[in-house]
């Protein structure tokens, strides 16, 4: 595994094994995300990796190994115990709550939070980011063209705070001017200092904005390198960019 | 698409009076004909011919037939005006296609006549039947009635298609009258009742005849208030309205509390002048209210099908049953005191928790169809169990618990004899639950539930715990509807297990859909009008002559909701755009407001850019 500089890790797999049933999904999944980078997992259909994410946010329970949050053992805790601690997730498609108005669903992403002037200082760091947001506060959000509903997810999920946000797949359904627009805003979110790992098929888009990366492949970790080193492997680049 | 969207001159002109749709028109016809017979065949007109509208010339079994061919006269014509085009002129057309639906409306029931008197269905058929016939054919022999109901049929079809035409004045008249005496005719107890009230008996003898319905001089009357009303008033009203809804900030808090206000006066006098059963009517208004704001929290907000929800007002009956009679199951120690309603209340409270809390916690994993089966399955359990030889001795089993005691308050004892103080103790609970419903909706819980219902997994990784959530929904739900089942064993006095067979669940969620869900307002209107003018499951409303088809108009009313209204009557602001989002997006779409990247959102239509 890269070591930082012997910096900590802010969330780890270790050896992560996760069955569905009798099925074997996720098989002795080693990764780590370190505070403040992009890192990206790559992986076709049913490669296992919406279940890494929901093991990692405490939706699917591992069978063995351990997820670690700031070197403390999480896994079995509950899925608001990650949110309040840093870690969220963006659900791929978007999802907003479709019949409640923007505002709503900002103060959602804030659910589990207490502090209300930092709620409300967050409440303006969307605005300032987003300021198409701001104009349709009381909007249903089910209304919104599909550019702004991406702000808003993006907006509900920096609402709780994080230092880690979990993207899965964020290209996924959307027009291709779309993507590109979502790339530049997980890229702003990035610069604000918070970590991103996003769950990808689009190799080559999450490989150009990355620093790092790992293909999944049948539930295996198989590549685990530097976006540019991922980039340039003549296997990677045959299975996933689509190269002979 | 732009082609349409520009006026073509020869959509706008009259067209002439044989350039119909011919095939809208016969379909709509015959489909007059299959509803008519339909509803004869259902035995209406004969069940309520004796509730009589205006006697002795009309009686409500007659209007269930009249209605159909003018009804369906009006909507043969009637067309949706696209934005950016301009209507057709209305002339003979209209008139000649209402006509034709009417004359093969009418010619539906004048082969039903033929048919009843040549052949005898009366097996499979219970009301095929020699009093339809008399009806249907005013006794005066079969001829008499075919020719009748044709010249009707076309006479109502035409006056339907006839509504296209008139000016708008003329229809507002028209309308006013109709509906002012009809309203009068439905409320004519409350009426009477009031008038009696305050003192004014002698108009209700002025306005109604002596066994029920409008005097022909009261008929007259009443359509004319109407129609000055309609002319005169509706804009008064309607300019109030507005300048209600435009003012703000602290005018707008002052006005709501004037209205606040005077609703709870209204609450409090209006049963002083209202007798008993007005009184009594309005009792179970109140009980279905108070179950509909429960059922309103589990299924509006928090999006829980729940089809069994009559469990809980079972066992709020059954508890306050048990701890207040002197007649209860033999198989209680003497020891077990027979205790206070308000004390059985409190016991009624954690019962409701904890059997909420034992439905709650198997079914609330499962999501949609496979909840709303499993919550209908334990609404039967509960109702078996009560029913059952193994608490028979707890429960009396079918015989129930009799000699439940009223409310004794000291100064007066509330109960089913005095409907008037069982209407305030329900208005009081009421009250409450309208306070808890709308403290809850505003709340972070009430948040939580609202995005469970939206997106449930969503909601759990947004943080929210939706176990918790979901059962803290059900149990609020329960005890809301134990309050209900408290007030309703201490007023009827017994319980049974047939006071809470599964038609409750399914009225109640009927309250709940056809009022608007997530709405208090639209609840308690929907209780009104389904309880209050239909009927409960086993109370009888205003119009009680429907008790017999009840559930053949409930189902009727759903069904029209669904299409024409989903959002319910009183709609909640946020569902009924939900639910008309598509015509939102495409209005504003035309309107160009919509940028392209709205593309996968108005999916096909989407495709082309705006002009």
């Amino acid at each position: 595994m890269t070591d930082r500089n012997g910096a900590t890790p802010l969330l780890e797999m270790r050896g992560i094994n996760t069955h569905y049933g009798a099925v074997h999904i996720l098989k002795d999944v080693e990764l780590a995300i370190y505070p403040g980078e992009l890192v990206c997992l790559l992986g076709g259909n049913a490669s296992g990796k919406s279940t890494t994410l929901k093991t990692l946010l405490g939706m699917v329970t591992p069978t063995t190994g351990d997820v670690v949050l700031d070197g403390e053992v999480v896994n079995g805790k509950p899925t608001s115990y990650l949110v309040e601690r840093g870690v969220t997730m963006v659900p791929e498609n978007r999802r907003l709550f479709k019949r409640l108005s923007v505002k709503e669903n900002l103060e959602l992403g804030a659910y589990l939070r207490t502090d209300r002037d930092g709620i409300q200082r967050d409440l303006e760091r969307v605005y300032s980011m987003f300021p198409r947001v701001y104009e349709r506060l009381s909007q249903k959000s089910g209304t919104l063209s599909g550019g702004e509903q991406q702000m808003v997810a993006m907006g509900r999920a920096l609402m709780s705070n994080p230092r880690v946000l979990l993207m899965d797949e964020p290209s996924m359904g959307l027009a291709p001017a779309l993507v590109q627009t979502n790339f530049e805003l997980i890229e702003q979110i990035h610069q604000e200092g918070v970590a991103i790992f996003m769950v990808e098929q689009n190799a080559n888009m999450a490989l150009s904005i990355a620093d790092r990366g790992w293909v999944l492949q049948t539930g295996r970790v198989v590549l685990d390198d530097t976006a540019d080193a991922l980039m340039a492997n003549p296997e990677l680049r045959a299975s996933y960019l689509g190269e002979a | 698409m732009s082609a349409t969207m520009e006026p073509t001159s020869d959509l706008l002109g009259a067209r002439g009076p044989l350039d119909q749709d011919w095939r809208k028109v016969i379909n709509y016809g015959l489909l007059t004909a299959l509803v008519l017979m339909f509803i004869s065949l259902a035995n209406m007109p004969v069940g309520l011919d004796s509730r009589k509208i205006i006697e002795p010339l009309l009686s409500m079994g007659y209007i269930s037939l009249l209605w159909v061919p003018a009804a369906l006269g009006y909507a043969v014509t009637s067309e949706k005006v696209l934005e950016g085009m301009v209507a057709h002129k209305k002339g003979a057309r209209e008139l000649v296609a209402g006509l034709i639906v009417g004359l093969i409306g009418g010619g539906g029931l004048g082969l039903l006549i033929v048919l009843i008197d040549n052949f005898d269905l009366r097996d499979p058929l219970v009301n095929w039947s020699p009093q339809l016939l008399a009806l249907l054919t005013f006794d005066e022999g079969i001829g008499y009635g075919v020719g009748f109901w044709l010249m009707a049929g076309a006479a109502l079809g035409l006056f339907g298609g006839a509504a296209h035409v008139v000016s708008a004045t003329v229809r507002k008249v028209v309308a006013a009258a109709i509906l002012w005496i009809l309203a009068f005719s439905v409320f004519e107890t409350v009426i009477s009742d009031i008038s009696e009230g305050i003192q004014l008996e002698w108009l209700a003898d002025e306005l109604y005849y002596v066994r029920g319905g409008l005097s022909q001089q009261g008929a007259v009357g009443v359509a004319v208030v109407g129609i000055l009303f309609a002319l005169f008033g509706r804009e008064h009203v309607r300019e109030a309205k507005q300048s209600f809804q435009s003012l703000e900030g602290e005018k707008r808090t002052r006005a709501n509390a004037i209205m606040l206000g005077s609703c709870v006066v209204a609450t409090i006098v209006l049963p002083m002048v209202l007798g008993r059963i007005t009184n009594e009517l309005l009792a179970n208004v109140g009980l279905f209210v108070l179950l509909a704001l429960g059922l309103n929290i589990v299924v509006g907000l928090a999006g829980i099908l729940d089809l069994g929800y009559v469990a809980f007002f079972a066992v709020g009956g059954y508890t306050t049953a048990i701890l207040t009679s002197s007649n209860r199951g033999e198989s209680w120690p003497d020891w077990m005191p027979h205790t206070h309603w308000f004390v059985a209340l409190i016991v009624v409270v954690v019962f409701a928790a904890l059997s909420g809390l034992f439905i709650g916690a198997p079914v609330i994993r499962m999501r949609g169809d496979y909840l709303a089966i499993v919550t209908l399955g334990f609404g039967e359990i509960i109702r078996l169990l009560f029913l059952s030889d193994w608490l028979g001795g707890f429960t009396g089993g079918a015989q129930g618990v009799t000699n439940i005691p009223g409310v004794d308050l000291g100064f007066v004892e509330v109960k089913g004899t005095d409907p008037r103080a069982i209407f305030y103790l329900v208005a009081v609970f009421c009250a409450f639950a309208i306070y808890v419903s709308w403290r809850l909706e505003k709340s972070r819980i009430g948040r939580a539930w609202m995005a469970i219902r939206e997106d449930e997994s969503v909601a759990e990784a947004m943080g929210i715990n939706t176990v918790n959530a979901k059962l803290l929904a059900f149990v609020v739900g329960a005890v809301l509807a134990a309050f209900s089942g408290a007030i309703f064993a201490a007023k009827v006095g017994s319980v049974f297990p047939t006071s809470f067979i599964i038609l409750v669940s399914i009225v109640i969620l009927v309250v709940v859909i056809v009022g608007g869900m997530g709405n208090i307002y639209g609840v308690i209107a929907g209780a009104a009008v389904l309880i209050g003018v239909l009927g409960g499951p086993k109370q009888p409303g205003l119009l009680a002559e429907f008790s017999e088809f009840k559930l053949l108009i409930y189902g009727a009313l759903l069904i029209w909701m669904m299409l024409k209204r989903p959002e319910g009557l009183v709609p909640n602001v946020r569902r009924s755009r939900e639910l008309h989002q598509e015509e939102f997006l495409q209005d504003a779409w035309l309107k160009g407001h919509v940028d392209t990247d709205d593309q996968d959102e108005l999916g096909d239509e989407g495709g082309v850019a705006p002009a």
